[in-house]
């Protein structure tokens, strides 16, 4: 009698190939409770902040001094969830990568998969389109919904078919795929949860106030190139004189993070598991 | 089969290995022996291309691990640190590794009903125990039928059931034509799973032989010999090539002659014998003679315990 029975095996062509390891990504990552906390998160910020927002302008509206009024840009409540719920998918892309390598998973994953950046590509394209499945919907419910409680503020009604305006409901979805794309790369080189989550809080947050620190001269030829900045032009809906236009900020940002994550590649391929 | 050939590992300034070349053959099993911190389970990570040696090479059926199509058809393997994501099942984790290679569904099933995990295989593996845990590893290993299977220290952690199972698992897998390489740092457990022994200390190969070899080149063939005439037996047979002591008990013992020598000795010049028994060595003492000079950490037995002094 075999120890080990075979006999279930008949048939199939045992053989590593990107499109399994991507299968393989993909029950990694629904198989998890981080994943689901963080995207629910995630979901909840972009349309349940945009929502408070829209209630308590709308609520306030008839204290406002005309001047306050005009100031008021209603894409400004619709996408302010995507500011915060950056921080969940931050969170959640270093974690995909991090969580392997505090539980020791990682060894499992580059037994299987010894070729290594199978594993890479697989968590970067499961992450993104996941990522882009539920944010570009939630986005787009964000906008109408600020939209519905805005209603009898005729100024703050804008059109979804307004020049720029799908454009940056829809800039608001891409930003966060990018951005988890971004703490997934980072998140692989630094190879460490706090360490990762630290690096992306600090490119991201940290850095671009620290510019202000710097002669506006300084401050004005780097800060419109600082990956927050640049990827955020895509989705405002006008942007100043001194930021880049909303698709080549967008492509700069998605350069970032294409750089990073060849970086981690590298990293990957030539470091010890 | 797997092959190594001067195998060498720095880590920074220090070797873990050093100039090893191995050969560890199929159908049957192979333990791999060595103190703690004796470079085991970085030989181990050689194999399986975690880590890049620094010199030297390394094969598994004639080729680089990384150069496999199907590594875990292969190669299965169970590394001594847990290589499991804590807050994943035990189903989904191994449905995941499945899933790369293309092994079925039903597949993974078989192998939790193979290894007794059926009862917590959709619970999380944060809060398996170790023996648990092992049997999870084991599964992962046999997980695309594996021609050859590398265990790091599989025993540890599991009771004498769960021991006697890996043993019996193991030993069916080498009969079975697989190469199956063992790693432990106890001997005892090594005799009664092992047919074959490599065995290294501080890295560096220090013996690579059957067994039985083993035990009868470590063991000193000291001859235990009691006799009312103990002085005029010892005057008699003392030379440069035979050390006579005698213990606590007034025992002869006796390295150099064997037991038939020596009685014979004792028969040609009229001596009473009392006892005349070969000592075998344990596997143990053979183990601790062999890497005694070559052991990382040494304990010191001479430390006063704390507090001994008030």
């Amino acid at each position: 009698m075999s120890a080990v029975p075979t006999d279930r095996l008949g048939g199939v062509q045992l053989r590593v190939t990107q499109a399994r390891v991507v299968l393989s990504e993909w029950t990694k990552l629904r198989s998890l409770r981080s994943t689901r906390w963080s995207f629910l998160a995630a979901v909840i910020l972009t349309i349940g902040l945009p929502a408070l927002i829209s209630t308590v302008i709308s609520s306030h509206w008839s204290h406002m001094d005309p001047r306050e009024q005009a100031q008021r840009n209603p894409m400004d409540a619709a996408l302010a969830g995507v500011n915060v719920s950056q921080l969940a998918i931050g969170v959640l892309g270093v974690l995909v990568i991090t969580g392997e390598y505090s539980t020791g998973m990682i060894r499992a994953s580059l037994g299987a998969v010894p070729k290594r950046l199978p594993v890479l590509w697989g968590k970067a394209l499961v992450f993104a389109a996941a990522t882009l499945a539920l944010m570009i919907p939630s986005v787009v419910v964000a906008f109408f919904v600020s939209q519905a409680i805005f209603r009898n503020h005729h100024i703050l009604q804008i059109s979804f078919s307004a020049p720029h305006v799908a454009r940056a409901v829809i800039g608001g979805g891409l930003y966060l795929t990018v951005i988890g794309l971004f703490a997934l790369a980072l998140g692989a080189l630094v190879r460490n949860t706090a360490g990762g989550i630290a690096l992306f809080a600090g490119v991201l947050f940290v850095i671009p106030p620290l510019m202000n620190v710097l002669p506006s001269s300084w401050n004005n030829a780097i800060s419109p190139y600082l990956p927050s900045s640049a990827g955020r032009d895509v989705f405002a809906l006008t942007t100043g004189g001194s930021d880049m236009s909303p698709w080549g900020g967008f492509a700069l940002f998605c350069g970032y993070t294409v750089a990073a994550l060849a970086l981690a590649a590298f990293a990957l391929v030539r470091r010890d598991a | 089969m797997i092959e190594a050939a001067h195998l060498t590992k720095n880590y920074g300034d220090k070797r873990a290995v050093d100039d090893l070349s191995f050969v560890v053959k199929p159908g049957i099993v192979t333990g791999f022996l060595g103190p703690n911190g004796s470079g085991k389970s970085t030989t181990m990570r050689l194999i399986l291309g975690l880590d890049r040696p620094t010199s030297g090479t390394v094969t598994v059926n004639g080729k680089a691990y990384r150069d496999l199509s199907a590594p875990l058809h292969e190669v299965g393997a169970l590394l001594e640190a847990r290589a499991v994501h804590t807050g994943r099942t035990a189903y989904n984790h191994l449905l995941a590794l499945a899933q790369t290679h293309g092994v079925p569904r039903r597949r993974v099933d078989e192998l939790i009903e193979l290894v007794g995990l059926q009862e917590v295989a959709r619970k999380r593996v944060g809060g398996f125990s170790l023996g648990m845990g092992q049997r999870l590893g084991i599964a992962a290993a046999l997980l695309a039928d594996p021609g050859t299977l590398i265990l790091d220290e599989p025993v540890n952690g599991l009771d004498p059931e769960g021991i006697h199972w890996i043993r019996t698992l193991l030993r069916g897998l080498a009969a079975e034509g697989r190469t199956v390489f063992v790693s432990s740092h106890l001997m005892s457990e090594m005799a009664l799973t092992a047919d074959h022994l490599i065995v290294i200390g501080r890295g560096r190969l220090i013996a690579d032989m059957s067994v039985e070899a083993f035990v009868k080149s470590a063991s000193k063939n000291l001859v235990r010999v009691r006799s009312p005439q103990a002085e005029q037996l010892r005057a008699l047979i003392v030379s440069h090539d035979v050390t006579v002591e005698i213990d606590a008990d007034g025992a002869l013992e006796i390295t150099g002659l064997d037991a038939a020598q020596i009685g014979e000795l004792a028969a040609a010049n009229n001596l009473v014998l009392h006892e005349l028994s070969p000592v075998q060595a344990s596997l143990e003492e053979a183990f601790m003679d062999l890497t005694r000079d070559d052991v990382e950490y040494h304990a010191h037995t001479g430390l006063a315990p704390v507090g001994a002094e008030s």
